[in-house]
């Protein structure tokens, strides 16, 4: 059987594997070249997941820990759209979200930050995108937190995404920052991205999106890979 | 913001992704997306565990590490919207953390998948996330029962002979049935073959 190879990741996006400042990689980074795929069926097709995946309070980190009271900390929301490759939507997939508290501390039990535990803040959450390949999350702003990657190192405020798209070509575990984090320039976890591509890992304040009198607002918009569609396929 | 729909950059998944991405696994209060267990009593198939540890270059096994599977049913069909739900208490994917086991092990209870389409030895698609990773990476399992299956195999056979053997789950008989082992070795005279996915 013969056929072409699977075009593989873009690497002017992502990062490499081997990033010497980011210490942890440096015994768990593969070390060798990535083997080619043939391209097949198989590799344009990956879980879904029915609407019984998110429930109606998943996407709202302000109510889905809260016990007596609301979480600590700067509301905001954040929004945006899942595309693919063409800017062309990427309808009914699903976005998962976890983060620290306002304060920079985790649930995780592992989590050795001396730092508060916000007891109305769970930070996990999931959202599906709609037909126009939106979705929508409502919480409250990271806090920075140390960690031990060297001295005196402090992780920007970010979010962490899982995004599933169409195949297993589109999977993506990510990264949302904020417009203007002086920790970013810091940080070589962010650094190790192509510099041309940063940006894209940035949400801009949007007064649009903001909801008067209660929470500020963000927009992010996620551009999967994969080997997608062309555009004369659309 | 952006127009040049430039593909987002992948990051690592830090340390404290389980109260997100398997919380039930972990005692936390949410509920999975997906867990270690793919199949029921009345899934269609061969029962059979996958058991596996992440190792680092210095072959510590990995106790923060999810790792995700995909795979078709017993008859080689993967579960896609468009496919026909014949088989419904199985969709093929699971996910497990390393860090709840005492061994640090990945669990799997799932069905031994069928051969996917001509040409293709039956295999299961393995995704490995953690700290120091700043992307994703991909395998493929195959089975050490299958070998004829697997000497046709396109993709295995694109793979340098040395190498082959990293993508083989070896197949033992336990007291609770078939288990197949399947070590991910990160760098090293071992280390598994990555795909570029
Ligand atoms: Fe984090």
């Amino acid at each position: 059987m013969t056929s072409k190879p699977f075009p593989g990741r873009d690497w002017n996006s992502h990062p490499a594997y081997v990033s010497p400042d980011y210490r942890s990689s440096r015994l768990r980074a593969p070390s060798k070249p990535l083997q080619q795929l043939p391209d097949t069926p198989e590799l344009h097709a990956g879980p879904h997941f029915d609407g019984n995946a998110v429930r109606q309070l998943d996407n709202d980190l302000l109510k889905n820990g809260a016990h007596d009271g609301e979480p600590l900390g700067q509301r905001i929301v954040v929004t945006g759209r899942v595309l693919d490759q063409h800017g062309q939507p990427v309808p009914d997939t699903l976005i998962e979200i976890w983060q620290a508290n306002a304060a920079g501390r985790y649930i995780d039990r592992n989590d050795d930050n001396d730092a508060p535990l916000d007891p109305n803040f769970l930070g996990a959450g999931r959202a599906a995108t709609d037909a126009q390949g939106r979705y929508r999350f409502y919480t409250v702003k990271p806090g920075a937190y140390p960690w031990g990657n060297h001295h005196n190192a402090w992780r920007p405020n970010h979010i962490h995404l899982s995004v599933f798209g169409p195949s297993i070509a589109t999977r993506l575990v990510t990264q949302m920052y904020f417009a203007g984090d002086p920790l970013l320039e810091f940080d070589p976890i962010y650094l190790a991205v192509p510099a041309a591509a940063r940006h894209r890992l940035v949400a801009e304040y949007s007064p649009d999106v903001t909801e008067s009198g209660f929470a500020l607002g963000y927009i992010f918009d996620i551009v999967l890979g994969g080997a997608g569609k062309t555009p004369a396929q659309t | 913001m952006s127009t040049d729909h430039g593909q987002t950059p992948s990051q690592a998944i830090g340390p404290f992704f389980a109260h997100g991405l398997i919380p039930e696994q972990y005692g936390y209060a949410f509920t999975s997306l997906a867990g270690t267990a793919l199949a029921s009593e009345r899934t269609m198939g061969e029962r059979v565990r996958i058991q596996g540890q992440v190792l680092d270059g210095e072959a510590v096994p990995v106790a923060d590490a999810l790792v995700e599977i995909w795979q078709a049913d017993a008859e080689g069909r993967y579960m896609h919207p468009a496919a026909p739900p014949r088989n419904v208490e199985f969709t093929g994917f699971g996910r497990a953390g390393t860090g709840a086991d005492p061994h640090n092990r990945f669990l799997f209870d799932t069905i031994k998948p069928g051969a996917p389409q001509t040409g293709h030895a039956p295999h299961i698609h393995v995704f490995v996330f953690m700290p120091g990773l700043l992307n994703h990476v991909s395998t493929r399992l195959y089975f050490s029962d299958e070998t004829s299956a697997n000497e046709r195999d396109n993709v295995l056979q694109s793979i340098a002979a040395v190498r082959r053997n990293t993508l083989i789950a070896l197949r033992e008989q336990s007291d609770e049935g078939a288990v197949y082992r399947f070590d991910i070795h990160m760098q090293g005279p071992l280390e598994t073959v990555f795909f570029d996915l």
